[in-house]
């Protein structure tokens, strides 16, 4: 079961730009390691990230294995109605993992 | 008994497996993305169109001792208006086993073109980013940083 944590401001003002980062607990195996007897260790990674908030989708990432383990993501959002941000880190056998957080804009 | 081999060996065949020899010792480098390999990911993202060198500003410590984590800041110029914003930004490696370490699509939602995130580097390289804005155009930035222990290369 990953992991994941937020940190999203709990207020903001109409229209104010907030930090938002999001980390998922995910080993993201490169395929380039060996293990003790040389064989390959196979590609475990999570391809893909979006946030999406207000209908839209604010911010999304796709990860390479050169994205380092347990990725976090630091990015902005402007703050326009009160609601929830969604968070879906989708991995390269399609497995899904999602969160919610939620900002009051005042 | 290897010895006794040795003897009957031409110069001829000593030289071709000392060549041999270094063949061997020198694959593991191929295993490595060059320059072109960089250049190739970026002609497969962005085609042939000509990128301008500003307005991306990347922030890497000047030395990471640990290539497995190296923090990463890439920022952009831009106002994120919906008529002035940054569709997407590439970041690409010189010498990795794979020259693209990530793609990050912004939107005018974002209010601010800055992401960080954390990389992996397999040895000291100078990491490029490559923003898309909405106009089509390509701005490129890049940063220098010292590896002291590369990933890929221990378990």
């Amino acid at each position: 079961m990953a992991n994941i944590r937020l940190a999203v401001p709990d207020t903001a003002r109409p229209d104010e730009v907030i930090e938002i980062k999001a980390l998922i607990q995910h080993d993201m195996e490169s395929g380039f390691r060996r293990g003790s007897r040389g064989e390959v260790i196979p590609r475990d990674i999570i391809t893909r990230f979006e946030c999406r908030y207000a209908g839209n989708t604010v911010f999304a990432a796709d990860f390479q294995p050169a994205i380092a383990a347990n990725p976090i993501l630091t990015f902005h959002l402007r703050a326009t109605v009160s609601g929830p941000i969604a968070f879906e880190w989708t991995d390269q056998n399609g497995n899904q993992w999602s969160d919610e957080a939620s900002v009051e804009v005042t | 008994m290897k010895t006794n081999r040795n003897l009957h060996l031409d110069r001829r065949q000593l030289l071709a497996s000392a060549g041999g020899a270094i063949a061997i010792t020198a694959t593991p480098l191929t295993a490595f993305a060059a320059q072109e390999d960089l250049e190739r990911a970026r002609t497969d993202l962005f085609g042939n169109r000509v990128i301008q060198d500003g307005r991306v500003t990347l922030k890497l410590p000047p030395i990471a001792e640990n290539g497995f984590s190296v923090p990463l800041d890439i920022s952009v110029d831009s106002p994120m208006t919906p008529d002035d914003y940054v569709q997407r930004v590439a970041i690409l490696s010189p010498r990795n086993p794979l020259p693209l370490i990530g793609v990050f699509h912004l939107s005018p939602h974002a209010g601010l073109a800055r992401v960080s995130t954390r990389i992996r580097m397999s040895g000291t390289q100078e990491i490029e980013a490559v923003a898309e804005m909405n106009d089509g155009s390509l701005w490129a930035g890049r940063m220098e940083t010292v590896v002291t222990l590369a990933a890929c290369v221990v378990l």
